[in-house]
């Protein structure tokens, strides 16, 4: 078994109404970042566990944010990272 | 004595704010919009409760860049009063001018009436109360926990810049006492130049007796002292 | 003109006819008033308004029975709420309303929403919300699922209510098996307005604008009106994406800036947008204003690129209102919702021909002729009889239940009583909510029998409280339905404040059973009979049918908020003792009775027995002799006997305020003959326990209104302890004993889990 360091980005659904990130983006707006079209607020975790292999240890955290660490109905996530540490 | 009271999108107790002044204290008080830049002649500006901006991304973090932060920030420097409440210390942290920061209570939102102590006299918003005097008053907020690091806390304590602080029935600022996980139950601070001053805690929700208490009073009426020494 | 479909419309079949929850007879009805085949964005739209939620199909009938009117009724029911005078040129605008469904799916955005909506029903009759009021009921808190939910649906309304800055100051929570798969979240908005500033949501006037105001519509909660009329079911779990997301932030600039062009007279007619959006508002505005109105979908500000008229039409996206703006104002109305950072756009107009049009630029995709969309709709009087097994459990011999070895000590009883979820302290959920914010509460969470919240400018304080106990509905509907009312009323009147209205939200299983919609039928009589007797007209509400999982149907729960007045906020009576010394009276008599009490479902397991009967001109004795003696200040407490009957009443008047607890010294031998635990726990109504300084002038006020009342005891010390003798056993229980066991009780239960971990599985619940 290896210890794995997974990293998750867990973000609001995709056309479901992000009021952070609405309110973000017209802040960022009002500063002067014309340039900003769209901000999504979310949350980043990470994950230390330990695994027989890489793509176990990526199963086992996506168990994880199905079960409890992303909302199903209004969030969506990916995983962003899977280092050996 | 006037007030300026500032709405942001999304303040909640400027209205509350506006009654302590003008109908337990008898002074002017006016409504500041925060997209205006100019203060309209205000001696003292008060930064209300509430939850501006939605408090998305950190509270007081998008307030703090309001048009009216400008003459706020001038008026501080200039040695004018500020005082935050609840909101309004966050977006006074946000904005550099108080120390520290306001980060998730350790036991989520808390709506409760709790006991502070006033621990020096010598600011415009503790003036006419007396050392150690104990003030009942709600809180109402879910950022609320006072946090520096120890060099800043140390310093904050020194120069005698904690105002407030959490304490039980007896007077003591015990853990039991701490309704939010604030570091040494800390529940009002102030500026170095002590001109600015920020609280959790409500003292407009209790001016009258149909409060259940009026010992947010003396903390208006201080504003008045301060005002005419 | 006639709708055509749209390029890669469905083609119209009885399967996606079926989908749409509509029967074949209601499909052929749509057919005959088109007198064609409906588009399918028709189909969409009829489908939308014929929903139980929109049309009231099944309730209507009954409903009508209702008493709606008074002097003091500005406006009854039909409205986006309810509105009564509180005189000097004052009105409130108050209505309750539930959001059962999406909470059960997902507890923290669907009780948020929940709370949007029905401040958003308040501010545009151009009221101020002043007071939020929650009525929840849950499963047992031993099940995972339920602790989940409890603290999703908490979290949820206290970060939208505390966001908004309107303070949430009383509710009831009840927790039963019966409630396992099917929570029930109602909320409750009380608001304030001079009279001359009430608005209606009536389109007027040809040529009038219609403007989209507030939120940028998306594909939120596509159907949720039909997902409200529908048993909630295993599949249900595949229909999340329809669960809507709040945004307390822009509802708060919404707030500001409706009640800022209400005030500019801009505008003639405002309605929320709420279940089936764009649709049923539009639809019903028209309705009222027996006018046509034609919309332009590609108007309407949308937040995702490519949306069809059908999604934009029945979209539930939050925090939207429909305007109707006089004609050529929409720049002024533009500019105020600028102000406030939101948008204000054109989407259509009043017309003269009474059509219902909705066009995609020039291709009309929608055409209803006629104005009475939604009331044209089929309405059903559905076969009403009772469960057989339901009078054999209200026929039950409950003293026949056998009494457990512990309650040999009546002090134990007692105990437990007080740390059933039921009756426990709420204080771990009200802590969530800002009870003080306006600083106008004079009582909140816990420190009366109501809430009392003063009015800003006046001396008045209104007292606002909902109920409802579900079990004595389910046990006796007609009974069960009064007692609602009653107990609404009485708690309301222990604050000194005399009841004026009422709103309801009417809470059942599926209408198309028989034996349900004999409850809805019977509990909405003995509404009606309460309401009559007591002088209080039902204003407005909101029916929730289909509360079902696959354990069965929810207990009936008509939940009652009930609106009362105080001339003299100053004199508004609190719940827990004052003094030691005082006497403590009781009014009112207590019975033998002891069926469908908290006691036997929470000491037994057992849930039989009649409940207790409810004698109306005695209520009404009882809240005028409570009215009476505030008025005389001679009150130092009140507090109704309810769950748990005398003993838990008399307890939680010294323990409810937990830092200054004291102790009773009582002597109820009068009834010593009663069997001891009918005496202690039995829930006879029309009862109330009070603490004078003036015995005698308070036996003199009830006299004068017939009611019995009797001193049983005094005040004590807490260290002297919780003493009733009389009976046939003694009860000595320690003060502190007893407060921990109703203070912790809640809390205890709620850290078996973490409150805001995200378990969400609603499968779990629905088989559990």
């Amino acid at each position: 078994m290896t210890s794995y360091r997974v990293a998750v980005h867990v973000v609001p659904r995709r056309g479901i109404l992000d009021p952070q990130g609405k309110a973000v983006t017209e802040a960022l707006h009002s500063l002067g970042f014309a340039a900003v079209a769209e901000v999504h607020v979310g949350r980043h975790l990470v994950i230390q566990t330990v695994a027989a292999d890489a793509a176990a240890a990526e199963a086992s955290v996506r168990a994880m944010c199905a079960k409890l660490l992303a909302n199903p109905v209004t969030e969506d996530f990916e995983i962003a990272s899977v280092v050996a540490a | 004595m006037k007030v300026g009271i500032v709405r942001f999108p999304g303040s909640n107790c400027e209205d509350d704010a506006w009654h302590a002044v003008v109908d337990h204290l008898g002074e002017e008080a006016v409504i500041l919009w925060h997209k205006d830049h100019d203060l309209q002649g205000s001696d003292v500006v008060i930064l209300p409760g509430g939850f501006s901006y939605g408090d998305y991304l950190r509270s007081g973090a998008i307030a703090r860049f309001s048009p009216i932060m400008n003459e706020v920030e001038a008026h501080a420097q200039r040695g004018g009063i500020v005082v935050g409440i609840c909101n309004g210390f966050q977006i006074a942290c946000e904005a550099g001018l108080l120390p520290g920061a306001l980060l998730r209570n350790d036991r989520g939102y808390r709506s409760m009436p709790v006991t502070i102590r006033v621990e020096h006299t010598d600011t415009a918003f503790s003036a006419a109360a007396h050392a150690g005097q104990c003030l009942t008053m709600p809180i109402a907020h879910g950022d609320g926990r006072f946090t520096a690091d120890d060099a800043t806390l140390d310093r904050l304590e020194g120069e005698g810049q904690v105002i407030f602080r959490y304490v039980d029935a007896a007077g003591h600022p015990t853990d039991a006492a701490n309704p939010n996980g604030t570091m040494r139950n800390i529940a009002g601070v102030c500026n170095a130049a002590r001109n600015v001053i920020g609280l959790m805690p409500h003292p407009e929700r209790a001016m009258e007796p149909l409060h259940g208490s009026t010992d947010g009073l003396v903390l208006f009426q201080s504003l008045l002292a301060t005002a005419r020494a | 003109m006639t709708a055509t479909p749209r390029l890669g419309d469905p083609v119209i079949t009885p399967a996606l006819v079926a989908e749409h929850g509509l029967t074949p007879d209601e499909y052929q009805r749509l057919e005959r008033m088109l007198e064609r085949t409906p588009t399918f964005t028709e189909l969409g739209i009829i489908s939308a308004l014929w929903s139980e939620h929109c049309s009231y199909k099944h309730s209507r009938p009954v409903l009508k029975t209702l008493p709606t009117q008074a002097p003091w009724v500005l406006q009854g029911p039909g409205e986006n709420a309810g509105v009564i005078s509180i005189g000097d040129g004052m009105a409130v605008a108050f209505k309750i309303e539930s959001h059962n469904h999406p909470s059960a799916v997902e507890p923290y955005q669907g009780a948020a929403t929940g709370v949007g909506g029905i401040l958003r029903d308040v501010f545009t009759m151009g009221a101020r919300p002043i007071a939020m009021l929650n009525s929840l009921r849950f499963g047992s808190l031993d099940t995972p699922r339920v602790r989940y939910l409890v603290g999703g649906v908490v979290k949820g309304i206290g970060d939208y209510g505390n966001c908004m800055g309107v303070p949430t100051v009383a509710g009831d929570v009840m927790f039963d098996a019966a409630y396992e798969g099917n929570p029930l979240v109602n909320a409750m908005c009380v608001g304030v307005m001079r009279e001359d500033e009430l608005i209606r949501a009536k389109a007027e006037g040809v040529g009038n604008l219609i403007m989209a105001v507030g939120a940028r519509t998306g594909r939120d909660g596509i159907h949720g009106a039909s997902f409200a009329s529908e048993d909630l079911s295993h599949e249900s779990d595949a229909k999340r994406p329809r669960v809507q997301v709040g945004d307390p932030f822009t509802e708060k600039l919404l707030l500001e800036a409706t009640l800022e062009l209400i005030a500019s007279g801009h505008c003639v007619a405002i309605q929320d947008m709420g279940a089936a959006g764009l649709t049923s508002s539009s639809a019903e505005m028209a309705e009222r204003g027996e006018v046509g109105v034609e919309i332009d979908t590609l108007k309407v500000p949308v937040r995702e690129a490519g949306m069809t008229p059908y999604e934009i039409l029945l979209s539930e996206s939050q925090e939207r209102m429909l305007v109707v703006a006089h004609k050529g104002r929409d720049a002024e109305v533009r500019a105020i919702l600028q102000k406030w950072d939101l948008t204000a756009a054109v989407i259509g107009e009043v017309i003269a021909e009474p059509v219902y049009r909705v066009k995609e630029g020039d291709h009309v995709v929608a055409e209803f002729p006629g104005t009475r969309l939604v009331t044209d709709c089929p309405f059903y009087y559905p076969e009403a009889a009772e469960s057989p097994a339901i009078v054999a459990l209200r026929e039950r011999d409950v003293h026949a239940v056998a009494e457990r070895a512990e309650e040999s000590d009546p002090a134990w009883t007692l105990a437990r009583l007080l740390s059933a979820p039921t009756i426990a302290s709420k204080r771990w959920i009200s802590q969530q909510y800002d009870s003080t914010v306006r600083a106008n509460t004079v009582f909140g969470p816990g420190g009366a029998d109501a809430a009392v919240v003063r009015v800003r400018g006046t001396k008045k304080a209104l007292a606002m409280k909902t109920d409802c106990n579900g079990r004595y509905v389910y046990l006796d509907p007609r009974v069960g339905g009064r007692i609602a009312v009653a107990e609404a009323a009485r708690n309301v009147a222990c604050t000194g404040a005399r009841p004026l209205a009422v709103t309801n939200c009417l809470n059942f299983g599926n209408p198309k059973r028989p034996e349900i919609f004999f409850q809805f039928k019977e509990a909405v009589g003995g509404m009606g009979d309460a309401c009559r007797a007591l002088d209080t007209p039902v204003t407005g509400g909101n029916v929730s049918l289909y509360n079902e999982s696959p354990i069965g149907a929810v207990y009936p729960t008509p939940t009652i908020g009930m609106v009362g007045l105080i001339e003299d906020a100053t004199k508004a009576v609190g719940s827990a003792y004052q003094s030691e010394g005082d006497s403590i009276v009781l009014l009112g008599t207590p019975t033998n009775e002891l069926g469908a009490s908290e006691y036997l479902s929470w000491i037994h397991g057992v849930v039989a027995g009649a409940p207790p009967a409810c004698d109306l001109a005695g209520e009404r004795a009882v809240i005028d002799t409570l009215c009476e003696l505030a008025d005389t200040r001679l009150l130092r407490s009140a507090h109704d006997c309810s769950e748990g009957g005398l003993a838990v009443a008399l307890a939680e008047s010294a323990i409810g305020n937990r830092e200054q607890p004291r102790g009773i010294a009582v002597d109820l031998a009068t009834w010593g003959s009663l069997p001891l635990r009918a005496l202690l726990f039995g829930e006879a109504q029309g009862r109330v326990v009070v603490s004078t300084a003036n015995a005698e002038a308070v036996l003199a006020v009830a006299k004068t209104h017939g009611v019995p009342a009797r001193v049983i005891g005094q005040v004590t010390a807490a260290s002297a302890g919780f003493t009733i003798t009389g009976g046939a056993r003694a009860l000595h229980a320690d003060v502190s004993t007893l407060s921990m066991s109703f203070h912790d009780a809640l809390p205890a239960a709620m850290r078996r889990a973490p409150a805001d971990a995200i378990t969400t599985d609603p499968a779990a619940g629905v088989t559990a």
